[in-house]
C-alpha cells in the first residue's frame, strides 16, 4: 500500500436527466495524502462537488458511477454497501457543507447535533457525548460553549455556525475531511477566521482535508496542492506553488488573469470568454477549446492527454507537446513564471531556505 | 452644500428596526453624496447596514430619521403618483441573488418588458419586442433567450437579465446590491466589465454594495466602509486601500486572501476591536477627500498616521501582492 490516503482512479459518473445523460465526471484520477491539503478548484457545474460526493456516498438517485474506484486506506468506497458506508461517513470522512443556514437541524439544539456523530459511531454514554462536544466547540472557537449547548442554530451568526458544522464534522477525529465552498457564504474577515481555525486543528489533529472553493486567494492560503477541475476533468494538478507561478494549461491562466488585486488599476479586467461547456453532449477534443484562445487545431478534434511538468505537476493542453509551437504568455501569466524561476535560483543556493522566500 | 454634480445625498439617515422589546439600530447616522456618473462603493460585513442603506434610498423603507435628497429633492416631501412614478423609473436595483430576483413563472421577455410597460415606454407592441432585443444585446445574449425561463439560464446569464430589466426604463441611478457575489469568478469578471461597460455609454451612477473588497476597488471612485450601522472611512478607492486609515478598514484590507501563496504565507491579519465610545464621533476630512470617523481630539492622530503610511509607502519595496500587476 502506499503512502496515500485516499486514491481515486479513473472515475466516471454521469446524471440520468430528462434531457439526456449528463457525464459530469469524466476520467478523474487523484490522490491525497495523511495531512495535505488538496484544493479542487474549478467553476460551478465543473464536477468538484460530484467528485467528493462520490467519495462520502452521497450521490443523488439518478447518478451512476460508470466505472472507477475510489480507494481509501486501500478499500474501495464505491464497493461498499449502504451500511457500510454509514461507519465511514462522519467518523473517517466527513464534510462541511457550503451553506451554515441550510446544514443544520433548525429544530434542534446545537448540543444535540454536535453529539449526535459521537452517540452514534462510538460507544459514549450520554454525558460524555456532551462533554466531549462542548471541547469540540471550544476547540473551534465558540465563547462560551458550555452554556449555549441548548441554544438554536438560529441564536448563532453565521460565522459561529460555519464553526459549529466544523465541530460536528471534527466529532470523530475523521482521517479526511471535505470541506464544500465552506467559506464562500461568509464575510472576509470571517472567513479568514475560518480558513485559520481549518490550518489550526490541521495541525492539531492532522486531518487532510479537500477544500472546495473557486476562490484563488483561498486557495493560495490554505492548499498544499492544487487540481483545477473543467468540464469533469483536472486539467491541471500541481504543488500550490506549481499552480500559481508555474501554471501550464490556458484555464489556470484565465482564472488567475481574472482575479482582480486590489492593486489592479483601471484597464478591462480579463474575463474568461463564453461560458461553462454543456456536460449533455460533449463535443469531441478539448472541451475548454471553445474559450480559449490559445487553442490549437489539435485541440478541437483530440482531448489532450496530461503532461507531466515535473515529478509533482502536470497538466493536460497540448502546449505542452513538443510539436506545439511556443506561444507568446499573457503579461500577468510570464510574470508569474519569472518569479517562479528567480524563486528556484534562489531555493537552489540556499537549499537551509526551501519554500518561502524571504 | 448643494453641489451641481450631485445626483444623490443622503443626510443623517437613520434606521431602527424593532425586533421585540430591542430596537436595532441597522443604520445609525449616514451620510453622503453620490456624484452624477460615478461609481460609489459601500463595504463592510454582512449586518453592517449596507444593504439596509441601498433599500431605504429605494423607498423599499421608510427613514426612521433623516433625508434623502434625489436630484435636489427631499423624498419625504415628495407627492403625487406622477412624481413617485418618475423616481421609481430613475432609480433602479439590481438584486444579489440571480435565483430569487427573477419570477419563474414568465418568460424573460416579460420580466424586462414589466418596466417599460409599467412605464408606457414602448409605443406599439413591436417597439417593445424591438426594445427587449436590444436589451438582449446590450446585455451580451440572444434575442432568443426572450423566449425563455429564468431556470434554464445560467447565473451569469441570470444576472445580466437582471441587468438588462434594470436598463429597460432607462434609469439615473442603479444601486447594485452585491451583484456579483453569487457568481463565480470567472463570471464575476464578465458582469463587472459589462457593468463598466454600461455606465461608459448610458452615463450611469452606480451604488454598489458589496463585501468583496477586490471586486469594489476595482470599479468605484469612491468607497464608503461601514460598521455596525455607520460610515467609519470614506475616500477616493485608490486613496483608501492605499492608506486606510480607521483600524476597521485596515483589518478589512487585511483579510483579503490574494491569489499569491508567498504573500499568503506572510500575510498577517489585523484583528479589529471596536473601541468603547466615549465621546460622539462623526465623519471628519481627515486629508482632503479622505474621511475618518473620530472625535475631534483624534483628527491630529490620523493625519500624523496618514503622513507616516506615506513615507513608509514611498521608501519601501512593493509587497509581492502587487508584484503581478
Amino acid at each position: 500500500m502506499s503512502d496515500n490516503l485516499l486514491e481515486i482512479n479513473n472515475l466516471n459518473i454521469s446524471f440520468t436527466t430528462f434531457a439526456g445523460t449528463v457525464q459530469a465526471v469524466r476520467g478523474v484520477s487523484l490522490d491525497l495524502k495523511k495531512g495535505e491539503t488538496l484544493a479542487l478548484v474549478g467553476e460551478s457545474g465543473s464536477g468538484k462537488s460530484v467528485i467528493c460526493r462520490s467519495i462520502m456516498g452521497l450521490l443523488a438517485k439518478n447518478a451512476q458511477i460508470d466505472s472507477g474506484e475510489i480507494l481509501f486506506q486501500g478499500d474501495n468506497l464505491l464497493a461498499k454497501s449502504n451500511k457500510d458506508m454509514r461507519h465511514v461517513r462522519g467518523k473517517k470522512i466527513s464534510m462541511i457543507f457550503q451553506n451554515p443556514m441550510t446544514s443544520l437541524n433548525p429544530t434542534m439544539t446545537i448540543g444535540y447535533q454536535v453529539s449526535e456523530a459521537l452517540l452514534l459511531h462510538e460507544k459514549v454514554r450520554k454525558s460524555a457525548a456532551r462533554k466531549r462536544a462542548v471541547e469540540l466547540l471550544e476547540l473551534v472557537g465558540i465563547p462560551d460553549a458550555g452554556r449555549r449547548l441548548n441554544d438554536y442554530p438560529h441564536q448563532f451568526s453565521g460565522g459561529q455556525r460555519q464553526r459549529i458544522v466544523t465541530a460536528i464534522a471534527l466529532a470523530c477525529n475523521p482521517e479526511i475531511l471535505i470541506a464544500d465552498e465552506p467559506t464562500t457564504a461568509l464575510d472576509v474577515t470571517i472567513q479568514a477566521q475560518i480558513l485559520e481555525l481549518l490550518k489550526d486543528l490541521q495541525r492539531k489533529v492532522s486531518t487532510s482535508i479537500i477544500f472546495i472553493t473557486h476562490d484563488l486567494g483561498v486557495v493560495a492560503n490554505v492548499a498544499d496542492r492544487v487540481a483545477v477541475v473543467y468540464g469533469g476533468k483536472i486539467v491541471e494538478i500541481g504543488l500550490v506553488d506549481e499552480i500559481f507561478y508555474h501554471p501550464q494549461h490556458p484555464y489556470t491562466w484565465g482564472l488567475l488573469r481574472s482575479m482582480p488585486t486590489t492593486d489592479t488599476d483601471d484597464e478591462e479586467l480579463y474575463a474568461i470568454p463564453g461560458s461553462p461547456p454543456n456536460l449533455l453532449d460533449p463535443p469531441s477534443g478539448d472541451l475548454f477549446a471553445a474559450r480559449n484562445p490559445y487553442a490549437l487545431t489539435a485541440d478541437i478534434h483530440v482531448e489532450p492527454p496530461m503532461f507531466q511538468v515535473s515529478p509533482t505537476h502536470w497538466a493536460a493542453t497540448w502546449l505542452l507537446d513538443p510539436r506545439s509551437p511556443k506561444v507568446a504568455l499573457p503579461p500577468a501569466i510570464a510574470a508569474r513564471h519569472q518569479y517562479f524561476q528567480e524563486r528556484r535560483k534562489n531555493a537552489a543556493q540556499q537549499p537551509i531556505l526551501s519554500g518561502g522566500v524571504r | 452644500m448643494e453641489h451641481v454634480n450631485e445626483l444623490l445625498r443622503v443626510e443623517g439617515l437613520k434606521q431602527v428596526f424593532q425586533s421585540g422589546s430591542k430596537a436595532v439600530r441597522a443604520v445609525d447616522d449616514i451620510s453622503f453624496s453620490v456624484f452624477r456618473g460615478e461609481t460609489f462603493g459601500l463595504v463592510g460585513e454582512s449586518g453592517c447596514g449596507k444593504s439596509t442603506t441601498g433599500r431605504t434610498i429605494i423607498q423599499l423603507y421608510k427613514p426612521t430619521h433623516g433625508q434623502i435628497y434625489f436630484e435636489g429633492t427631499n423624498l419625504a416631501s415628495l407627492r403625487g403618483k406622477k412624481r413617485w412614478q418618475q423616481f421609481r423609473r430613475d432609480v433602479q436595483m439590481i438584486y444579489q441573488d440571480p435565483y430569487g430576483s427573477l419570477n419563474p413563472r414568465i418568460k424573460i421577455r416579460e420580466i424586462i418588458a414589466e418596466g417599460i410597460d409599467v412605464h408606457k415606454l414602448a409605443k406599439s407592441a413591436k417597439d417593445r419586442e424591438l426594445q427587449v432585443a436590444g436589451l438582449l444585446e446590450t446585455v451580451g445574449l440572444n434575442p432568443e433567450h426572450a423566449d425563455r425561463y429564468p431556470h434554464e439560464l445560467s447565473g451569469g446569464q441570470r444576472q445580466r437579465i437582471g441587468i438588462a430589466r434594470a436598463l429597460a426604463v432607462q434609469p439615473k441611478l442603479i444601486i447594485c446590491d452585491e451583484p456579483i457575489s453569487a457568481l463565480d469568478v470567472s463570471i464575476q469578471a464578465q458582469i463587472v466589465n459589462l457593468l463598466k461597460k454600461l455606465q461608459r455609454e448610458n452615463q450611469l451612477t452606480y451604488l454598489f454594495i458589496a463585501h468583496d473588497l477586490s471586486m469594489v476597488k476595482y470599479i468605484s471612485d469612491r468607497i464608503a466602509v461601514m460598521y455596525h450601522g455607520k460610515i467609519v472611512e470614506l475616500g477616493q478607492a485608490k486613496e483608501l486601500y492605499r492608506y486606510p486609515l480607521h483600524p476597521y478598514t485596515e483589518s478589512l484590507l487585511s483579510s483579503i486572501p490574494y491569489p499569491d501563496p508567498d504573500y499568503e504565507k506572510q500575510r498577517t491579519r489585523l484583528v479589529y476591536r471596536q473601541q468603547p465610545q466615549t465621546q460622539e464621533g462623526r465623519l471628519h476630512e481627515v486629508v482632503p477627500g479622505h474621511h475618518v470617523y473620530c472625535t475631534p481630539s483624534e483628527i491630529p492622530l490620523y493625519q500624523a498616521k496618514y503622513e507616516n503610511i506615506l513615507t513608509v509607502s514611498n521608501t519601501s519595496a512593493p509587497s509581492f501582492a502587487y508584484a503581478f500587476n
